[in-house]
This record gives C-alpha cells, sequence and structure tokens, in this order.
C-alpha cells in the first residue's frame, strides 16, 4: 500500500514535447514500473506523433479515452499551466500533479474555483510530485534516493525533501510514499489532506512533516494531527532565521503582518505532541527515535 | 514587485476611485511648479518610498506658502527617511508627490489581500483608519471587518455597502465608498495585485470619500502579461544585490550575517541560514541557485556573495538530486577560480557521484573544505569564521 500512487497508476504527460517534459518523463520511465505507469502525452497539435514509443495526443479528454489514464502530470510553462490543470479537471482524470513554478496567483485561484465541485485531486503546483518508491515516481525528484519502506514524507519544499529522504537512506529507513505539496501560497492538496492518507495507510508507520515560514497550514495540520493521528509525527520548519516581509524563493514563503513565522508553527505543532526539531540535519534521526 | 504611492493613485484613478489633486515631482523646482498649478493656499508634500510609516519620519508635511513648500521639498529631496520598514539606513527621497490639501472629517481603511485558507481574495476594512493595520490587527483585531470575494462574481455592490455600513461610512456617502471599492477590487484583480491599501480612505469636510493614501503590490508571476511594470519599477528602492541577483535568475535576499550561503531550492536554503544560527553563526544572505546550478550561476552567486564586505567565509550547499555532484563540483572550481576566492569555502554535496565530486573539490588545489553533511558543514564554517 501507499497513498495517492502506485504500480496501477496510469499517468499523462502533459507538455511532454517541452524540455522539462521530455526529460522527466524519460527518467520517470526508467524508475522501477514507470514503463508500464507511463501511458501518454499531451500537446496540442502533435497529437499522433509519440516520445520515445509513448503516444501524444493533442487533448486529455482524447488521452484519457484512448489510455484510461487516471493521472497527470503538467510541466505546462507558467502563462498555460493553469488553463492545463483546468483541462485535466474537465477531462476528469482523478490526480493532477502540477510541477510548474511561477503561476500567476489569480489564474490559480480561477482554477481553484473552478475546481470546487470537481473530485480531482491536485498537488502543486511548484512541487517536485509524488513518489511510491520501487513502484512509481511522478515529477522531478531524484529517484535513486528512495527506497520503499515506512516513512512517510510531507513537504511544501523540493530539495529539503530530499534531504530528509537522504537522512532516511542513511538509518536505513525507506519510504511509503513521498508528497511534494509545493511552495505556492494558492495550490490543491495541503499537509492536514495528505496526513489524513497517512493515517488511513497501512504501509504508513511514521510520518515527516516539513514545512516553513508563511501561512498557517502546518497549524491547522498539527491541531488535526493531537486529536486524530494514530501514528508518531516529526516536523521541522524552515525559516526561522528568515526577515519578516521578504519573500524567501517560494511565493508562499513570507512572514506577513507577524503571520506564518518558523517559531509560531514551531510551537503549535509542539503542543500538539509533534516531536520537532529545529535542526534540519535532525529529520532521520529525531524520525528514527519514535518508530 | 512594489510601486510608489503616486503610480498607485493613478491607477486607482483609471477604475474611477477619487484621489486628491496631485504631481509627481523629482526636483524642488518642479515641486514649485507643481503646488503653482494646483493652486490654493494649502499643500501636502510627500516622500515617495516603498516603505510605509513615512508620516512618522518626518517624510509627509503639510505646507501654508510658496516658501514653504520650497525649503520642505529642499528638505526632504535626498533625505534618508528612517520608517519602521526600512531598516536604520532609510532609504533615500529621490521623489516627491505634491498634493492639494483636503479637510478632513474621518479616516478609515481598506484592503485587499489573497486569503491563503480560503484560497480566495479578501476585503478588509475599519473604521482606525489612518493607523498601522498591522498593529489595529495585533491589538485590536475585533476593528477589521472581512468580506471573502467570490472568484466567479467578484466583488458584490450589497457586500461593498455592508462593509462601507461596518465601518461608520455616514449614510448619505454610502454609495460613493461603496463604488470606491468596487474600483479597487477591480484595480486590484484586472492587475494580478497581491496586495492593496488605502490607508486612510477618508471622508472630506465637504463629503466626499477619497484615497488619501494607497499602496499595491503585485504578483512577480504575472509580470509576463503586464508589460507597464517595467515602466513602474524603481530599481533604487530595491536592494542593489537582489536586483543583481534576479537578472541571473537567482533569488538573493540580504542579511546582516557574515557567512555567505549558495543553496539549490528555497527551502534548503532557509534551512540552511537556520542551521548556521544553530551552531552560533550568522548568514549574510538567503541565496537559491534554483534547480539548475550551472558553473554561470554558481559564478554570479560568489561574485554577488563577495561583494559584500562582511562575507568572511562561505557555504556551499547543495542536494544534486538529478544533477551530479561532479558537474556542480566542476562549477564551483570553476567559478572560485574565476573570482579569486578570498574567504574559507566549505562545500557539502549530495547526490548521484558524490564521491567524484568531491574528488574533483579535493584535487583542485583551492582551499576548499569539503563536509560530509549539513552538521559538519555548519561546524566548520562556523569554526572558520571563528579563526579569521
Amino acid at each position: 500500500m501507499a497513498i495517492l500512487v502506485d504500480r496501477n497508476t496510469r499517468v499523462l504527460t502533459q507538455g511532454i514535447t517541452g524540455k522539462t517534459g521530455m526529460f522527466h518523463t524519460r527518467l520517470c520511465r526508467e524508475y522501477a514500473e514507470g514503463t508500464e505507469c507511463y501511458v501518454g502525452g499531451v500537446t496540442p497539435g502533435k497529437g499522433g506523433q509519440n516520445f520515445e514509443g509513448v503516444p501524444i495526443f493533442d487533448t486529455v479528454a482524447e488521452a484519457r479515452r484512448a489510455t484510461g489514464a487516471n493521472a497527470s502530470v503538467i510541466y505546462v510553462p507558467p502563462p498555460y499551466a493553469a488553463a492545463a490543470i483546468d483541462e485535466a479537471v474537465e477531462a476528469g482524470i482523478e490526480l493532477v500533479i502540477c510541477i510548474t513554478e511561477g503561476i500567476p496567483v489569480r489564474d490559480m485561484i480561477q482554477t481553484r474555483y473552478r475546481m470546487r465541485n470537481s473530485a480531482t485531486i491536485l498537488v502543486g503546483p511548484n512541487c517536485p510530485g509524488v513518489i511510491t518508491p520501487g513502484q512509481i515516481k511522478i515529477g522531478i525528484m531524484p529517484g535513486h534516493i528512495h527506497q520503499p519502506g515506512p516513512v512517510g514524507v510531507v513537504s511544501r519544499s523540493g530539495t529539503l525533501t530530499y534531504e530528509a529522504v537522504g537522512q532516511l537512506r542513511e538509518l536505513g529507513l525507506g519510504q511509503s510514499t513521498c508528497v511534494g505539496i509545493g511552495g505556492d501560497p494558492v495550490n490543491g492538496l495541503k499537509h492536514l489532506e495528505v496526513m489524513k492518507r497517512f493515517n488511513d495507510d497501512p504501509a504508513t508507520e511514521a510520518v515527516i512533516m516539513v514545512g516553513e515560514i508563511g501561512g498557517s497550514d502546518e497549524e491547522e495540520c498539527a491541531r488535526w494531527i493531537k486529536e486524530n493521528m494514530r501514528k508518531p509525527v516529526i516536523g521541522f520548519i524552515a525559516g526561522v532565521t528568515a526577515p519578516p516581509g521578504k519573500r524567501m524563493g517560494h511565493a508562499g514563503a513570507i512572514v506577513s503582518g507577524g503571520q506564518g513565522t518558523a517559531q509560531e508553527k514551531l510551537d503549535v505543532m509542539e503542543s500538539c505532541g509533534i516531536r520537532v526539531t529545529r535542526n534540519p540535519a535532525e529529520m532521520g534521526r529525531t524520525l528514527k527515535a519514535v518508530l | 514587485m512594489k510601486i510608489h504611492e503616486y503610480q498607485a493613485k493613478s491607477l486607482l484613478a483609471r477604475y474611477g476611485v477619487p484621489v486628491p489633486r496631485g504631481i509627481p515631482c523629482f526636483s524642488v523646482t518642479e515641486a514649485v511648479d507643481a503646488a503653482r498649478q494646483l493652486g490654493g493656499g494649502l499643500w501636502v508634500v510627500k516622500a515617495q518610498i516603498h516603505a510605509g510609516g513615512r508620516g512618522k519620519g518626518g517624510g509627509v508635511k503639510v505646507v501654508r506658502s510658496a516658501g514653504e513648500l520650497e525649503a520642505t521639498a529642499q528638505q526632504m529631496l535626498g533625505m534618508q527617511l528612517v520608517t519602521h520598514q526600512t531598516g536604520p539606513q532609510g532609504q533615500k527621497v529621490a521623489r516627491l508627490l505634491v498634493e492639494e490639501g483636503v479637510d478632513i472629517r474621518q479616516e478609515m481603511y481598506v484592503g485587499m489581500v489573497v486569503d491563503r485558507q480560503t484560497q480566495q481574495v479578501a476585503l478588509m476594512a475599519s473604521a482606525a483608519g489612518g493607523m498601522d493595520i498591522e498593529e489595529v490587527a495585533a491589538h485590536t483585531p475585533e476593528k477589521i471587518h472581512t468580506m471573502q470575494i467570490d472568484p466567479g462574481q467578484g466583488l458584490l455592490p450589497s457586500q461593498a455597502e455592508a462593509l462601507a455600513r461596518r465601518i461608520d461610512v455616514p449614510e448619505a456617502l454610502v454609495g460613493q465608498a461603496r463604488d470606491l471599492m468596487l474600483g479597487l477590487y477591480r484595480a486590484f484583480d484586472e492587475n494580478d495585485a497581491s496586495l492593496a491599501e488605502i490607508n486612510p480612505m477618508v471622508v472630506t469636510a465637504d463629503g466626499r470619500m477619497l484615497a488619501l493614501d494607497a499602496k499595491f503590490n503585485f504578483d512577480d508571476n504575472a509580470a509576463f502579461r503586464h508589460g507597464e511594470w517595467q515602466a513602474w519599477r524603481d530599481v533604487d528602492e530595491e536592494d542593489p544585490n537582489e536586483v543583481e541577483a534576479s537578472r541571473f535568475g537567482l533569488s538573493y535576499i540580504s542579511l546582516d550575517g557574515n557567512i555567505g550561503c549558495l543553496v539549490n531550492g528555497a527551502g534548503l536554503a532557509m534551512a540552511t541560514m537556520d542551521i548556521v544560527k544553530l551552531y552560533g553563526g550568522y548568514p549574510a544572505n538567503f541565496l537559491d541557485v534554483g534547480g539548475g546550478a550551472t558553473t554561470e550561476k554558481v559564478t554570479e552567486a560568489f561574485k554577488l556573495m563577495l561583494g559584500n564586505p562582511h562575507v568572511q567565509a562561505i557555504l556551499v550547499n547543495i542536494f544534486g538530486g538529478i544533477m551530479k555532484c561532479d558537474v556542480i563540483a566542476e562549477g564551483v572550481v570553476a567559478a572560485a577560480r574565476q573570482v579569486r576566492l578570498s574567504v574559507p569555502l566549505v562545500v557539502r554535496l549530495e547526490g548521484t557521484n558524490v564521491e567524484l565530486g568531491k574528488r574533483i573539490l579535493a584535487e583542485s588545489g583551492l582551499p576548499i573544505l569539503s563536509a560530509a553533511n549539513m552538521d559538519d558543514a555548519a561546524a566548520q564554517v562556523v569554526a572558520a569564521v571563528r579563526r579569521s
């Protein structure tokens, strides 16, 4: 078991003929059972062609009809990425993972609004994607650092997730699923929704929750954990040293009006029974201590 | 991106929001001319810098004669204006806004932000106008009223009227306040704003609603569809290092420590600053070189960090991931050579071909300290600073 994606997931790459789409589709197909999992690509105007044997379609709807895909991954450039999400949602794709960084917030507000009555799950944008080690990798994370195991990882940051996974590997601990939810202020799944899935997943025994400054998603998740979580959770929040009012790389990583500080998040998480570490080099060891 | 008050007001005016008559000025002569053009016998001279809190710092003055205006403009242009948002060094004043004086009866606040929790735009208003709204939010949050705006329908006239009544707009002016808020919303929505504030929105003695001050921030992600932002941008208001960094696709923020940090990924970059602090050091900057840590980017990043006279050591922390460590190591070595690196350099690499990467660093002949992990890297760089 795992959450969100496994060897039975059938994936379309939206933007498969772009440089990023080609590069990562190739790497994802090489990972575990990727050759079976990646069933098609979408680039308007290039329907009928193929990418290294993966058939290309003009629209997501056509691709879905022809391949039975239930997931899509988006590498479309920022000006068109929100429309690409809309297209996947309208075609009834169950899971949409948007890697694209730099989508205007206004576009995402409109897209999330159009999704309000939809069953589609959105991960991202501005995220590394989702991986269930040993089965399937959807996104830009380095596959080789992962291995199957009992730890769930959820994070707003890409390389900081790799750091956590790298530390787990050093300790011989594998992962059930790693979910990068992305660094944008308006996005799909939040920590809380991923945490609920880990709670219900028999393969997950403990969770690393990585957050950063800005917003209050980590606090909301922490309060839910206190009341409902049956598995140990450890946490790290990046940005204790971040100056207020400055956007730290990620669009959503900003302390505004004294809200969303790392200290505040750590305090709430601790008070909700989450073992937190203030040292990013300690994520793996902190997790091992609660297993 | 931030813009000046006079630019925000001209934007609002396009959407029918009433603002005082005013003229932006770059010299004393222009300021005197502006007052003559505006006429009357009462003007306000306002320093145009991007930071808030200008009034308390002496950046907003009411004048009653041409002589007084000239003296004020003389004194304000070129001054280092210090407010709670500028830091102790202040911000140099290069532009003024000269406006007609207004007889004020009542001051209120209206603002708009993207509410991440509801994933909608929120309109906020308060009867406590003219004050620092963050203070109001911290001490008397009940004085701030918020309306969520449905992305499908936009701000409704009925919502704006209800909000106007809640902040004690006189009944006869509720219609004017409604139209002002509707204009504000359209300006926010059509221009990809991330924050907009009218503080204060005032009732004048002659019974008008007026946006007396205005602030607009825009979503940088939307710059590709707003060509006019280029003309609005005032790079003199930005940190020169941050401007330089953005030219090379680097995300850089100046801090006041002495350890330069070069990292790939925003989250890891913040975490690297955090661990430096945890080990008793002080980061000199946040710097995210992005996913592709190319030689060119790393070289520019080194130049930026070394341009800061306070930097006494540099920590490079790269989690290679997809990128191969040997390629990154070659980039670091080439960059260090090109900039004639003069301070201790600690490098932590992780990912594919890490052993090969470390060997390239070791055999470069450069004084590079190789670190095994983040703990080791932070400990080494802090020790290097203590030795120097």
